[in-house]
């Protein structure tokens, strides 16, 4: 839902606006995609222009702060044990595949938010596609603290960031197997005990004088 | 290659500290006249001086530091896994215990994030009253910090007063939400509840003490000759290199950095509506950044006060639907807390709990910088380094 949006849709903030701007004047076709996440800009980048979005946007938009570095999974999660038994409260997500603001080629996606600590609110989230070989260029040379961020995302969805001096675990024990934060990673928890939804509707002790419908706040 | 050109701790204070004179001590070479070896020391992952769980590994020549390794993880809950196994209203109980010292204000945001999707606006008293309740939170957070910063230092008193005194704050943030420290009182579109009886009285009377014991603090902590000789120029971060480690809140407004995402950030809560100064302090040490946050902690005191005055009436929740559901959408929500930026990224796909959640913690960044920092200095300020960075474990692991 980029550009074309309807009269009262979502509109970038004057700052915004500035920062993409600038952006399409320095990476120019590096840019796949841009669009508009409340008042925010979001801007998809070529995986291979990923380091130098980050160089651009530390020396031409004065964004010298880095908010975070993350991985996201688009694949929708697996079915849970539980789900068809009736429980309608449990949160069920989509089970298309569908790609959220600015759109991705593929199920893997890196993105980041810088922010400048001298113009007022002028931040951009940026995004770029992480092929199946699941490399992504890393931004250590040039914002020091995506170190721990790219640990982070190396531990919890595998990507591995080329020019990353040493990729360790951080959260998570050497020897553990497995990607966490990828959707396909199950939570055991849930698999073992089911979603207590339907417990919390049960009637409130001196809820109703009536037998039928347990008092539900509003 | 000789050490004589390092400062020695202790006798600095006398000087006008020059930050930039010190900047080179983390690059420092270290001894290599005296072959000592080195030696692998383990500090924690229990120890009182790292507020929780940080295990650190520090390399040493003598007393100094070679390399330190922060090893982080021993409180990680998964919260970002958990957050797409719930629905909406039940994850404000786990963002309740990522910074347990100020859970009001970590809800904000996440709240804002949600709002912000389905274009609901809470009312104008309920945003009065979560501004209340979120600089409560940084008042109660400060205290313990301006009490606990003396502890470290081997001043046991100040400690006293600090716990004192955020107990006088944290009872006000009882009266109202019914926890001391898990509130779990924000709701998407408003607040559970409005504020009881008497807590505007009562609040100013605490704000009076508040005011008071920054002055106690101020002499007896700040004004110490012991306390400035152990953190005037002691774990020193430049400017920029604080911006790109992430470094966010007081920590980065103490190395001189004139930026508070109250006022320079996309607006939010009632902060425009004040009358209220960014503190900073240029020299980027330790003892900035207490000073920083002492200025601060009253700084919050006086906007608290105001927003008692100007405390509007209404209701306190927006309309909403019953079963919350959140538009697809994704949307970036970041806030000054006490320890610094705290971000939601909240990508939702429709459902009534969102599809995945990055949860930008303050503490993850601020510790970040710590094999930089460390590297170079003596043991003993590695733990005033650690307690002048101020960090809950439960904000690094998330």
């Amino acid at each position: 839902m980029p550009d074309e949006t309807p009269e009262g849709g979502p509109t970038l903030t004057e700052e915004s606006a500035g920062v993409l701007a600038a952006l399409q004047a320095e990476l120019g076709d590096a840019i796949v995609e841009h669009a508009i996440a409340a008042g925010d800009v979001v801007v998809r980048v070529k995986p291979d222009a990923w380091r130098r979005t980050a160089q651009v946007c530390k020396d031409k938009l004065g964004c010298d702060y880095l908010s975070f570095i993350a991985g996201i999974d688009w694949m929708p999660a697996p079915l849970l044990a539980d789900e068809g038994s009736g429980d309608t409260s449990a949160p069920v997500q989509p089970r298309e595949q569908t790609y959220g603001v600015a759109g991705s080629a593929g199920r893997y996606q890196a993105f980041a938010v810088v922010e400048s600590t001298r113009r007022k609110a002028t931040r951009a989230i940026l995004k770029t596609d992480v092929a199946d070989d699941l490399r992504v260029e890393s931004w250590v040379s040039v914002y020091a603290g995506a170190d721990w961020h790219e640990r982070e995302a190396w531990e919890m969805y595998g990507f591995v960031f080329d020019g990353h001096p040493s990729l360790r675990h951080l959260y998570l024990p050497a020897e553990f197997e497995g990607h966490p934060l990828r959707k396909d990673f199950p939570l055991l928890a849930r698999e073992v005990k089911p979603w207590p939804g339907l417990v919390d509707v049960e009637p409130m002790p001196g809820g109703g004088d009536d037998e039928e419908a347990p008092a539900v706040p509003e | 290659m000789t050490t004589t050109d390092l400062p020695e701790p202790g006798k600095l204070p006398d000087v006008d500290v020059d930050p930039s004179a010190f900047r080179h001590l983390a690059d420092a070479q270290v001894n290599v006249e005296l072959d000592t070896g080195d030696m692998v020391l383990n500090i924690g992952p229990q120890h009182p001086a790292t507020h929780g769980t940080l295990r650190l590994v520090v390399r040493l020549d003598g007393e100094r530091v070679i390399a330190a390794d922060p090893i982080i993880g021993y409180m990680h809950r998964g919260y970002e896994k958990l957050t797409e196994f719930r629905t909406y209203p039940q994850i404000t109980t786990l963002i309740n215990r990522i910074d347990w010292l100020s859970s009001f204000a970590n809800e904000v945001p996440f709240i804002s994030a949600a709002e912000s999707l389905m274009s609901i606006e809470a009312p104008p008293r309920a945003q009065y009253i979560r501004t209340i309740l979120t600089e409560l939170s940084r008042i109660a957070t400060f205290l313990l910090f301006l009490g606990e910063m003396g502890l470290q230092v081997g001043a046991i008193t100040p400690a006293f007063y600090g716990f004192r005194d955020r107990e006088y704050v944290l009872n006000l943030i009882e009266a109202v939400t019914g926890g001391r420290f898990h509130p779990n009182f924000n709701r998407i579109g408003g607040l559970k509840d409005d504020l009881p009886w008497g807590f505007i009285a009562d609040c100013r009377g605490t704000m009076q003490k508040v005011l008071a014991s920054c002055d106690e603090f101020e002499d007896l902590v700040a004004g110490n000759p012991i306390f400035q000789a152990r953190t005037r120029s002691i774990g020193i971060i430049p400017a920029e290199l604080g911006a790109a480690y992430g470094v966010s809140g007081s920590n980065l407004r103490a190395s001189g950095v004139d930026w508070d995402l109250r006022r320079d950030g996309v607006p939010y809560l009632v902060y425009n509506d004040l009358d209220w100064k960014v503190w900073t302090h240029p020299d980027g040490d330790s003892f900035a950044r207490y000073w920083v946050r002492l200025q601060e902690t009253r700084e919050s005191a006086r906007m608290v006060l105001q927003m008692l005055d100007m405390l509007p009436a209404g209701p306190i929740m927006a309309k909403v639907p019953r079963i919350i559901k959140v538009p697809e959408g994704e949307v970036f929500v970041n806030t000054e807390n006490p320890l610094g930026e705290m971000g939601y990224y909240v990508i939702s796909k429709g459902a009534t709990g969102p599809f995945r959640v990055k949860i930008r913690s303050a503490s993850f960044s601020n510790v970040s910088i710590l094999p930089w920092l460390l590297r170079g200095v003596y043991i003993p300020d590695i733990i005033t380094i650690l307690a002048g960075l101020y960090f809950i474990l439960g904000d690094i692991d998330r």
